[in-house]
């Protein structure tokens, strides 16, 4: 673990909002992104001389593409609603953490410069000159902020931060003021198709090894497709499923689900990565051309269906903007939903049926879900509001016997985010992702205390990564954090299944190394 | 009869005060009608069909649905105000209009109360402002100000309706008569005058400052939008334009 020069918060009996303590967290910041990372992504490799001009003028051009930033810009009325929702906020008690305070740090500036108001009364309405020293804060507040959307479900208007974080971070590119995390991941993606770097060959020898593993446990053949023409399913899903603990054991869950429904299906090397990190730093263009490499590859391999694995932000991506950023979808089969997430595909085969569990298999574990910030608050599953919520939840409960939801103001849309989420899940903001979970910490300690709860189910790479890194800082190991479809892949009885295995199962005798996953998630 | 120089100033100040809340409204109307939304963003759950998202701006419109759900404090006194500001203009309707609507007659008895809720919540809003720290970290000078500028005019009203009386026939005149560019005399009662200036200047102040947030919470894409992204393909102009390279 890199070295403790921050005091983990206590988990507070009773969470009440914390009195606020101003510039605690003005010191965190993301490793800058040198010229390597910036310019493959269209951005200039250094803050450029007349930064000041280029970034006025981008806020001016950013106002008139996006309805969002120009309506939440002037709607906020500074009610306060919002101030106590980040999990920022009450992680550090910065009140730059406050969603109407971080978006003040933009507002001012779009004050000064595009209204009346700001232009001849800047002091009266709290209107600021676009200083080296605000473009600091811009810096270090809006890479606090996980785009979690929190604070728009409480916001009379709906202002959602989010779409504030992204535009001054697609301002700060724009100036050459990139973050090396995003960036450099981006510019992998581009250039190899995943996050992590991961060429061709190296996938298929890790899904070979995956064959392996899951015959000798099962006796089953169970098959990890890769590059198959023909199959009917392409499964997009983050790159951290390809090895990382728990999300492996997710990808082996829904390799089980497929080959027991008899689909067929198969990964993409051309399209290895669900994550899209180039909604974190706002930038619809690099959105875009790494939503077409889905597209290339759906038409590349002549699929009839897409898949997402379990990845929260790639779910937003997938659910609400690649119909937009890489439509239409005609050539795919108009009788499933394009695209499909792995937990309705597989919520869809209990319910016909389809699959049969020995939920005794997780009698290990007692359960709780935590909703990932994406899924719950941007994006939906099957074919009612709120099935984001019940799908996995069901799934869950079909599979296992002990399960425990945490407290109702903490889950579903109300949930809290893990605190790695938007791009921060970098070890250069170590303090701020521990400090950041404190609230999912505080609600999992309470189902622990009050019904045993032993573990935690996530669909969300970034969200597992986060909860294995910082569960140790407030006493929890990091293998209580489980993929849904890992339970899933414990339950689910393949047909031809070994039934030896069950005597000399052992007991998850996976060594849970951690090795650095995070630019995986 | 011989028309003041009062009542001439204080009719072109209504004028301008109009002219500048029309032009300045219509712009910024408009402003968020040409700017395109170009992804889909509504804050989930959300409705999947229009009808639901004409239910769902409803509840926030009305009850302020989402503020409930933060802050009861903050919920409770900005809902008074704001309902009690909702009566208030529908009773003041009766300065403007000859003869007077029946259901306007109607409301004039609790319509006057409307006034007591919006002091109530004003009081309550300002408290707020600057007994919570998070919210007084957040206020900037306008921000208290324009707290105080409505409670001054909530209060010069109160003052005139329960105390003090006001000429009301005069007072009707004077507006009827604008409406049809006559212009008729205002009595010179400093207390209506100052009510008269305050009003004029809020009108003013709208459309240049966060009581945009009227016509904003309407153009919310966050709370406007159809959950259907996987249904129908959402495009802008403007990103339409990159699938051509």
């Amino acid at each position: 673990m890199a070295d403790n020069k921050f005091d983990t918060p206590e988990i507070r009996e009773y969470p009440i909002i914390p009195k606020l303590q101003r510039d605690v967290m003005s010191h965190s910041k993301p490793f800058i992104a040198k010229e390597p990372h910036q310019e493959p992504l269209g951005f200039p490799g250094e803050l450029v001389d007349d930064w000041h001009d280029v970034a006025i003028k981008k806020m001016g051009d950013l106002q008139s593409k996006y309805r969002s930033l120009q309506v939440y810009l002037d709607s906020c009325v500074k009610c306060g609603a919002c101030t106590d929702k980040c999990h920022y906020y009450v992680g550090t008690t910065d009140p730059k953490n406050m969603p109407v305070a971080r978006q003040d740090l933009y507002r001012k500036v779009y004050r000064r410069y595009f209204t009346f108001a700001g232009k001849y009364f800047p002091k009266l309405v709290g209107a600021k000159d676009l200083t080296k020293e605000v473009l600091d804060d811009w810096y270090s507040y809006f890479h606090q902020c996980s785009q979690c959307r929190r604070c728009s479900v409480y916001c009379p208007y709906g202002i959602d931060t989010a779409e504030i974080s992204m535009a001054a971070r697609e301002v700060m590119d724009t100036i050459g003021v990139g973050q090396k995390y995003c960036n450099e991941i981006i510019g992998k993606v581009h250039k190899i198709g995943n996050n992590l770097g991961l060429p061709g060959p190296a996938l298929e020898d890790t899904l070979e090894g995956l064959e392996e593993d899951v015959e000798e446990d099962t006796g089953v053949a169970v098959k990890f497709p890769l590059d198959v023409k023909g199959a009917d399913v392409l499964l997009v899903t983050p790159s951290a499923d390809f090895f990382a603990e728990p999300h492996v054991d997710g990808l082996i869950g829904y390799a089980k689900v497929f080959h027991e429904a008899g689909i067929s299906w198969t990964i993409s090397s051309h399209a290895s990565e669900a994550a899209n990190f180039g909604m974190f730093i706002g930038s619809y263009e690099n959105m875009r051309k790494l939503a077409l490499r889905i597209r290339e590859a759906a038409l590349e391999l002549g699929v009839k269906r897409i898949v997402f694995g379990e990845c929260g932000h790639a779910w937003r991506v997938a659910y609400s903007f690649l119909n937009t950023l890489a439509g239409p979808w005609d050539f795919l089969d108009q009788n499933y939903p394009i695209p499909q997430h792995i937990c309705e595909v597989t919520h869809g085969l209990i319910e016909d049926n389809k699959l049969k569990f020995d939920k005794s298999k997780n009698d290990d574990m007692v359960l709780t879900y935590h909703d990932s910030c994406n899924v719950a608050r941007a994006s939906r599953m099957g074919d009612k509001p709120g099935g984001q919520f019940a799908i996995p939840r069901n799934v869950i409960k079909a599979v296992c016997n002990n399960f425990y939801d945490m407290s109702s103001d903490t889950i579903k849309e109300g949930t809290f985010c893990c605190g790695g989420g938007g791009g921060l899940l970098t070890d250069d903001l170590m303090e701020l992702r521990v400090k950041g979970a404190l609230p999912r910490m505080e609600a999992l300690r309470k189902v622990v205390e009050d019904n045993g709860v032993t573990h935690m189910a996530a669909i969300c790479a970034i969200c597992k990564s986060q909860f294995s890194k910082v569960f140790p800082y407030y006493d929890f190991t990091m293998d209580q954090i489980v993929s849904v479809h890992q339970l899933v892949s414990n339950a689910i009885i393949l047909t031809g299944q070994n039934d030896e295995n069950e005597e000399n199962e052992e007991k998850d005798g996976k060594n849970h190394s951690q090795r650095d996953i995070d630019e995986a998630a | 009869m011989q028309i003041s120089i009062l009542s001439i100033s204080i009719a072109a100040l209504f004028y301008l005060a109009f002219i500048i809340l029309a032009y300045g409204l219509v712009f910024k109307v408009l402003q968020y009608t040409k700017t395109p939304a170009p992804l889909k963003i509504p804050t989930m759950p959300a409705p999947i069909t229009k009808a639901g998202v004409i239910f769902r701006m409803s509840k926030e419109v009305v009850l302020f649905e989402s503020l409930f759900k933060s802050s009861k404090a903050t919920w409770l006194f900005g809902w008074l105000f704001h309902f009690g500001l909702f009566l208030d203009m529908l009773r003041h309707l009766r300065y403007f209009i000859d003869p007077i609507w029946t259901w306007v007659l109607i409301i004039q008895p609790f319509g006057k109360y409307g006034s007591i809720l919006m002091f109530i919540g004003l009081v309550g809003l300002l408290i707020r402002r600057i007994v919570v720290d998070r919210v007084r970290y957040i206020s900037a000078p306008s921000d208290y100000l324009m707290l105080v500028l409505i409670l001054c005019i909530t209060s010069t009203g109160i003052a005139m309706s329960f105390y003090l009386g006001a000429d009301v026939i005069s007072v009707k005149s004077f507006f009827v008569g604008l409406l049809t560019f006559d212009i008729q005399n205002i009595p010179a009662d400093p207390v209506l005058i100052s009510h008269l200036i305050m009003v004029a200047l809020l009108m003013i102040i709208f459309p240049y400052s966060k009581l945009l947030h009227a016509p904003g919470l309407f153009f919310s894409p966050s709370r406007n939008q159809v959950d259907n992204a996987r249904e129908n393909r959402h495009i802008a102009k403007w990103a339409k334009e990159l699938e051509k390279n």
